[in-house]
């Protein structure tokens, strides 16, 4: 059983739940951007829930299945479309072998989910089948699919066909949308003016925004406390001695563009960074698009481990629903 | 020195050991990095040190922040009492300075750096108060450099040169980043050496070039066949300055698997070094040459 790429998409890359225990060595624990999304795409077709698909960034893939098979298409709104059939979304449907998938045009959020029963079978590297294009891991040779290429699929004696997840189980990609932010790091570094300002503003994506990290201009650049730098951070008053950088973090070189690093994260470097985007919104930035408006929002810990146990608990309720 | 915890969103803690880079801020955080992986703590998932400062990833599932920070202060007062020395290894790194690669690259980005006119290697000279860009090299190459961190992308080491402040060579980062950067480009910016182990975006100075892989996904190369990612915190690099020619032998021969690194192990004290720099450091150097 393969998949084979007849049009690769946009960006079109193989991802599971990521590579963690690199992170002290440069290699970021990647994965699908939006988790909860791949996480309901493999329950879908009967798969664990880790079991590796395909994201694809803006536009879908075109793929010719082998064999019989079940797959499933979550995350973004995308028309899916089997032999230019459109099909529901975010259900488990059979496809026979020599069948078509392929997709119209996104609407809403960024990244479609796409598993199919078995899960893609390339081979893991460092546990892994996450593609991390930067350092040429994972995936087909460590980058994005190609036309031409054939997936292997694993087997798989599930058979989900019909499974469907119901709208209110689908979280939803509203505007404008809200990242909640755990202030912290080198917070103390900027004004309070720029403090209030920046959870004040309101920031929209730029077109800079991927794996690694999505970018936000619009707001009003923020102003440093003054400082003699510290030796070895060199001079801009943006500049700290190099050090790690947390996913979600948000660096913000000059004082200009904040930047949220993603699950490609770079793992440390020179650039202050204010705080952290909580955990429980991690899955909601891998879904903006560019020129999205967002505001940031100023959480503290208790309300950033409620936000994540409420996830935790919508999780469940996903589960459930397929069980 | 004084430390700073702060919780980096719901999932890490930083300890910042402090705000400007010294080998004392390094070992600290290194002994407290040893520290918490020695203590094994339920609910954490990774521990990543860097130059001045450390990272604790966890999972709040399993561990309440609190009750991780409380734990994270009881090690630092241990880990201050930790002998500052480590066994280590000392590695000769090929270097090809003024290569027509970094150079190609750096007229290319030339408008996003301070100095428009001159190359990195003459800027750099310049904001150091040397007459030459061969000074500067001499400078580079002169004393050894000391792994403090490993990260940014795919095994990248950032380089430390061991010597007193004084002598520390300072070179400013870009004005704006470059997105392009030669693999196994030799950097600087700030007070820090790098090498490049991939090619891609970097606001770091370029010197030249190392024909010796450093970063291997694929683990074909003879040196990197056990593990992917060569260098480690506490690791000892001098640089060995090379022409063209003896670049592509080596190029070569590491493609035909006979190239193999010169690698010593040593011991590093700290206290020793601090007594005597420059003796440490002809001593490091007399170790990987054996005379």
């Amino acid at each position: 059983m393969a998949l084979k790429i007849i049009q690769p998409g946009l960006l079109t890359t193989i991802q599971d739940l990521g590579r963690p225990g690199y992170f002290h060595l440069g290699i970021p624990i990647g994965g699908a951007m939006d988790r909860m999304a791949l996480r309901t795409a493999n329950l879908l077709v009967g798969n664990d829930e880790g079991a590796a698909g395909l994201e694809a960034v803006f536009m879908g893939p075109e793929i010719e299945f082998t064999a019989d098979a079940v797959v499933a298409v979550t995350g973004a709104d995308i028309p899916v479309l089997i032999d230019g059939e459109e099909q529901a979304g975010w259900t488990g449907l059979p496809v026979k072998a020599g069948q078509r998938l392929s997709f119209g045009f996104l609407s809403e959020g960024a990244r479609a989910y796409i598993a199919v029963s078995g899960g893609i079978d390339t081979p893991p590297m460092l546990g892994s089948r996450s593609t991390y294009a930067i350092g040429a891991l994972g995936g087909i040779d460590g980058r994005a699919i190609q036309a031409g290429d054939e997936l292997p699929i694993g087997p798989s004696d599930a058979n989900k066909a019909g499974a469907s997840m119901p709208v209110e189980l689908r979280r939803g990609l509203g505007s404008p949308t809200e990242l909640r932010v755990m202030p912290g790091l080198y917070w103390h570094r900027i004004t309070e003016k720029a403090q209030k300002s920046f959870f004040d503003d309101e920031w929209k994506v730029a077109p800079e925004a991927d794996r690694m990290g999505y970018r936000f201009r619009g707001g009003n650049p923020l102003e440093f406390v003054e400082r003699k730098q510290p030796f070895g951070a060199g001079s801009d008053p943006s500049n700290i001695v190099d050090g790690c950088y947390p996913y979600g973090s948000i660096q913000v070189p000059g004082g200009t563009e904040p930047i949220v690093l993603h699950r490609d994260a770079v793992s440390g470097g020179g650039y202050f960074m204010i705080g952290t985007v909580i955990s429980a919104d991690m899955d909601l930035i891998g879904q903006l698009q560019p020129h999205k408006p967002v505001s940031f929002v100023e959480v503290d810990m208790p309300t950033s481990l409620q936000a994540r146990a409420d996830r935790a608990a919508l999780m469940g309720r996903i589960r459930n629903h397929l069980a | 020195m004084k430390t700073r915890y702060s919780f980096g969103g719901d999932e890490h803690i930083f300890v910042e050991v402090d705000e400007e880079m010294s080998l004392d801020a390094f070992f600290k955080s290194l002994s407290m990095t040893n520290a918490v992986r020695d203590a094994d703590i339920s609910g954490v998932t990774e521990i990543c040190p860097a130059n001045a400062s450390l990272q604790v990833k966890f999972d709040p599932d399993q561990i309440k922040p609190d009750d991780l920070l409380a734990e994270l202060k009881t090690l630092e007062t241990a880990a201050e009492s930790a002998e500052k020395q480590i066994a280590t290894r000392i590695i000769e790194i090929p270097v090809y300075y003024q290569d027509p690669w970094t150079h190609e690259t750096l007229m290319r980005f030339r408008e996003r750096h301070q100095d428009p006119e001159a190359t990195d290697l003459d800027f750099a000279a310049r904001v150091n108060g040397m007459a030459s860009a061969e000074e500067f090299i001499a400078a580079h190459h002169g004393s050894p450099w000391f792994v403090s961190m490993v990260g940014f992308v795919s095994g990248l080491p950032f380089l430390y040169q061991l010597v007193d402040r004084e002598r520390q060579l300072e070179v400013p980062k870009y004005l704006r980043p470059r997105t392009d950067t030669p693999k196994l480009t030799v950097g600087h910016g700030g007070c820090f050496g790098c090498i490049y182990s991939v090619r891609g975006a970097g606001g770091y100075q370029m010197f030249g070039i190392t024909p010796m892989p450093i970063y291997d996904p694929t683990q074909t190369v003879s040196y990197l066949s056990d593990f992917m990612v060569f260098f480690k915190p506490g690791d000892i690099v001098k640089w060995k300055p090379i022409g063209r020619d003896e670049h592509d032998q080596i190029e070569q021969d590491v493609e035909t698997g006979k190239f193999a690194p010169l690698i010593r192990n040593v011991t590093f004290n700290l206290a020793d070094f601090n007594n005597d720099i420059d003796g440490t450091n002809k001593s490091l150097t007399e170790t990987l040459y054996g005379s």
